[in-house]
């Protein structure tokens, strides 16, 4: 960061490239999960019916796990350009709020894969 | 700076609003969905019991509307990448109707499921 509050230039470009990346690996996990979605629902949803596929399911905990760690890169950043402009929030409170955001999405995400993989 | 609507009233800029709206409104809904499957935790009646409460014809509204959300940002991301990392080609002009058809259908699917 610069002294009077910016990102340098080095620092927009990661979070650049971290949102273009992370959006590709968003891109193909959300047309899996707007699929898995459609399809689950036809006869209603039941907890038996989203556990019996997700519980020991090590291939479905291994793409949760990747949605959920994109999820974790991308909203944050994504958030990040929101609050700065629309509300000219910049400097070091608004990369610890971003970071929190990030952490508890991070944690809280990885504890639904767990939830429903145990 | 002059702030001039009508500058600002054209299908692009429209896709950059249902983008950005559809974005905050998903991050917000993320930890209460991350909530309801933690559920499970508790053991699967917990969850069930979410369920069921999630049958409320309201309830399935709101889902709709998140399943749409989550196509047309999904869709709108996908129209960003073309423009930024594709050469250009005509046909991008029709992306955004692209967009917003898939992510209609996707809501529309979801919902005649859900009926």
């Amino acid at each position: 960061m610069t002294s009077d509050g910016k990102l340098s230039v080095r620092a927009q470009v990661l979070l650049w490239t971290a949102q273009r990346a992370s959006a590709a690996v968003l891109a193909i996990c959300v047309i899996v999960h707007l699929v898995t979605i459609i399809y689950a629902v036809r006869n209603g949803l039941s907890a038996a019916e989203i556990l019996g596929r997700t519980r020991g399911n090590v291939a479905w905990a291994a793409f949760y796990s990747l949605f959920v760690a994109a999820v974790a890169v991308h909203a944050p950043i994504g958030l990040r350009n929101f609050l700065s402009e629309t509300f000219d929030w910049r400097g070091r409170s608004l990369d610890v709020a971003v970071m929190a955001v990030a952490l508890t999405l991070a944690m809280w995400g990885f504890r639904a894969v767990l939830a429903v993989f145990i | 700076m002059k702030n001039d609507f009508r500058a600002r009233n054209h299908p692009a800029y429209w896709a950059f609003v249902v983008h950005r709206a559809s974005g905050v409104l998903l991050a917000l809904f993320l930890p209460l969905h991350f909530w309801a499957l933690g559920q499970a935790l508790h053991g699967e009646e917990r969850l069930e019991s979410f369920l069921r409460w999630s049958d409320q014809p309201l309830v399935k509204l709101a889902e709709t509307a998140l399943v749409l959300l989550l196509a047309a940002h999904m869709t709108g991301g996908l129209r960003l990448l073309a423009l930024e990392f594709l050469a250009w080609r005509n046909w991008h002009i029709s992306l955004l109707a692209a967009a917003a058809g898939v992510a209609l259908a996707a809501g529309l699917m979801f919902l005649l499921n859900i009926a």
